[in-house]
C-alpha cells in the first residue's frame, strides 16, 4: 500500500530505451515510484521486463533515458551520471536486488551469516559480534532459525535460499527493492509464505518495491500499481485491480482472459 | 459523501471481434452521511459495476464520481489517477465484495489484525509524518481486543481464529470479509450482497453491525437481494431502470 505525505518520487524513470543490436528491447519506458509503493511489471517473456529491471539497476547499460533516485545519503541523483563508487554505495545500502534464482544473489560457498555480514562489511562494519547479532536479527525477520546461521546456503531448500537472499538485502535497511520473479520456481506453499513476508515488509517498513512477475495473482496480492509491457513498451499502466478487472488494451485483455480461475 | 454525475460504462472486448457493450448510461445520484441507499433491479443491470466504478476496479467511461475524503478534499475517482484512487480507498472507502481475496495461509485473526495495524500506522503517519514511528504496546493490545470483539460478534468460533479463511465455509468467509472492512470504519461503505450465504441468525448480526456504522454517519451504498435484510437496512432506494442505455 501507498505511504503518504511524500511529495517526491523515490525513483523516477524517464524514457528508458535499450537496443540489443537491431532489436529494441525497451522503448521509452517512463514511470514514477513513491515510498511505500509496490509496482508490478507484467507481460509475456521477451517483453522487456527483466531488461528494464537490469537497466534500472545498472547491471546493463541503456542507450537513452534517465534513472533518477532520491537518495538519503546523496540527495537527488541521476544514476547514469553517478561515479561508480557512489553507484555501488547506493546499490549496497539504499537498494536491494532480489534475483529470480537465489543462487545469483547469494555467495553459495560461505555461510548464511556471512552472506548477510558481507553486505555490512562492504560498508565498513568490522565488529564481528555486532555483525553476527545483526545477521541473526535479519534471519529472524525472514523466519530462518538462528541455529542455521553457520550453514551453507547450498544446504538450504529453494524457499529458504530465497528468504536468505531477501534477508541479505534487508540488512542495510534499503528503501527500494527490485525483484525479478521472486516467487517463481517455488512450490505454492513456500510461495504463500514468501508472499506473506513481502506484504509485511512493504507495509511495516514502507519499502518501495518494483517486482517483475508473470503471475497475475501474485501481482494482485502484492502490488497496488501495475504496468503491462509488450515488445519493450508499456501498453497499459494504472491500478492493479483496475487492469485485472477491466483491462483496456487488447493485449492486457488477452493476458487477463488467459488466467485460470479457481 | 459520494456523488455520481452522468456516469456511463461501456466495455470493449478486443478478443471477441471487437464487440462493444453499453451497460450503463447517465448514472446520477448522491449518497449522504447516515444513509443506506439500495441499488434495485434484477441481475445484469450493472449494480455491481456501479460499486466497482466507485472503488476504482472498473474504469468510468464518461462522467464523474466524486468522493469526499476525511480532509474534506474531494477526489474525482473517474479521472483515473491511480494514486488518488488509492488515497480515496485508504481514507474513505470500504468495499465488501462477494469474494474474499487474501494472502493464503495466514490465520484469520492475523489477517484482520494486519488490516487494523496497517490502518493505524497510516493514521500515525498523518499525525507524526513518520512511517517508522512505532505504535505503543498498549495501543496494539487495544487493537487486538477490538479484533477479538469483532470476530466474536460475527460468530467466528475462537478455535478457527488461527486457521486461514480459505478453509472456511462460504458464510464464514463472507463474515471474515466484513470483519476486514468493519474493523476500520470509513466514511463510505460499499456492500455487494453482504448477507449472501448467511443463515438468518448471522444475517441479523450483520444487519446490526451495518446499522451501527450507519448511525455513526457512514454513507452506505449497497446491493441487497435478501428482502428482509434490505427492509431492515435501507433508508432509500434507487432503481437501476433509469440507468439502462436506450438503444
Amino acid at each position: 500500500m501507498q505511504a503518504h505525505g511524500f511529495s517526491k518520487p523515490l525513483l523516477k524513470v524517464e524514457k528508458l530505451t535499450k537496443f540489443f543490436g537491431p532489436n529494441q528491447a525497451l522503448n521509452e519506458v517512463s514511470f514514477e515510484l513513491f515510498p511505500g509503493e509496490v509496482l508490478a511489471i507484467v507481460g509475456e517473456s521477451g517483453s522487456g521486463k527483466s531488461t528494464l529491471l537490469n537497466c534500472i539497476n545498472s547491471n546493463i547499460d541503456f542507450d537513452q533515458g534517465q534513472v533518477h533516485f532520491q537518495s538519503q545519503a546523496l540527495g537527488s541523483v541521476n544514476m547514469g551520471e553517478l561515479s561508480e563508487v557512489n553507484q555501488r554505495l547506493i546499490k549496497r545500502t539504499e537498494w536491494g536486488f532480489v534475483h529470480q534464482n537465489a543462487r545469483d544473489g547469494l555467495i553459495m560457498n560461505v555461510s548464511a551469516g556471512a552472506n548477510i555480514g558481507e553486505r555490512l562489511m562492504s560498508l565498513g562494519h568490522r565488529h564481528y559480534g555486532k555483525i553476527r547479532a545483526t545477521a541473526i536479527e535479519s534471519l529472524a525477520e525472514v523466519e530462518i532459525d538462528a541455529n542455521r546461521i553457520d550453514d551453507l546456503p547450498l544446504n538450504f531448500s529453494g524457499g529458504m535460499q530465497q528468504r536468505l537472499q531477501i534477508a541479505r538485502n534487508l540488512v542495510t535497511h534499503p528503501r527500494l527493492i527490485l525483484m525479478d520473479e521472486p516467487t517463481s520456481g517455488l512450490d505454492v506453499s513456500v510461495q504463500a509464505k514468501l508472499l506473506d513476508l513481502l506484504k509485511r515488509l512493504t507495509q511495516n517498513r514502507g519499502l518501495a518495491v518494483l517486482i517483475v512477475t508473470h503471475d497475475l495473482a501474485v501481482a494482485r496480492l502484492l502490488a497496488d500499481q501495475m504496468m503491462v509491457m509488450q515488445n519493450g513498451k508499456v501498453i497499459e499502466s494504472g491500478l492493479t485491480d483496475q487492469i485485472l478487472d477491466d483491462p483496456q488494451h487488447p493485449y492486457s485483455q488477452l493476458l487477463v482472459s488467459s488466467i485460470l480461475q479457481n | 459523501m459520494l456523488e455520481l454525475k452522468s456516469v456511463s460504462k461501456h466495455f470493449f472486448m478486443h478478443q471477441r471481434s471487437s464487440a462493444a457493450f453499453d451497460i450503463l448510461q447517465n448514472v446520477t445520484f448522491s449518497v449522504f452521511p447516515g444513509e443506506c441507499v439500495a441499488l434495485e433491479g434484477p441481475s445484469g443491470m450493472g449494480k455491481s459495476s456501479i460499486l466497482k466504478m466507485i472503488y476504482g476496479n472498473y474504469k468510468v467511461s464518461t462522467g464523474h464520481a466524486f468522493v469526499r475524503l476525511n480532509s474534506n478534499e474531494i477526489i474525482d475517482v473517474a479521472a483515473g489517477n491511480s494514486r488518488e484512487i488509492l488515497r480515496a480507498r485508504l481514507e474513505s472507502i470500504n468495499y465488501v465484495s462477494q469474494f474474499l481475496r487474501v494472502i493464503p495461509r495466514i490465520g484469520t485473526f492475523d489477517l484482520i489484525m494486519q488490516e487494523a495495524l496497517f490502518y493505524a500506522k497510516f493514521n500515525n503517519v498523518k499525525v507524526h509524518n513518520d512511517s517508522s514511528a512505532p505504535l505503543s504496546p498498549t495501543f496494539v493490545k487495544e487493537l487486538e481486543e477490538k479484533v477479538k470483539t469483532m470476530l466474536q460478534r460475527l460468530n467466528i468460533a475462537q478455535r478457527l481464529w488461527h486457521l486461514p479463511p480459505s478453509t472456511f465455509s462460504g458464510g464464514e468467509q463472507q463474515r471474515v470479509n466484513l470483519a476486514k472492512s468493519l474493523i476500520n470504519p470509513k466514511p463510505i461503505l460499499l456492500l455487494d450482497e453482504p448477507s449472501a450465504s448467511l443463515d438468518d441468525q448471522n444475517a441479523a448480526v450483520v444487519v446490526e453491525l451495518i446499522h451501527e456504522v450507519r448511525e455513526k454517519g457512514t454513507a452506505i451504498l449497497g446491493i441487497f437481494h435478501d428482502s428482509n435484510v434490505k427492509k431492515e437496512l435501507m433508508t432509500r432506494s434507487i432503481s437501476m431502470q433509469e440507468f439502462q442505455p436506450k438503444s
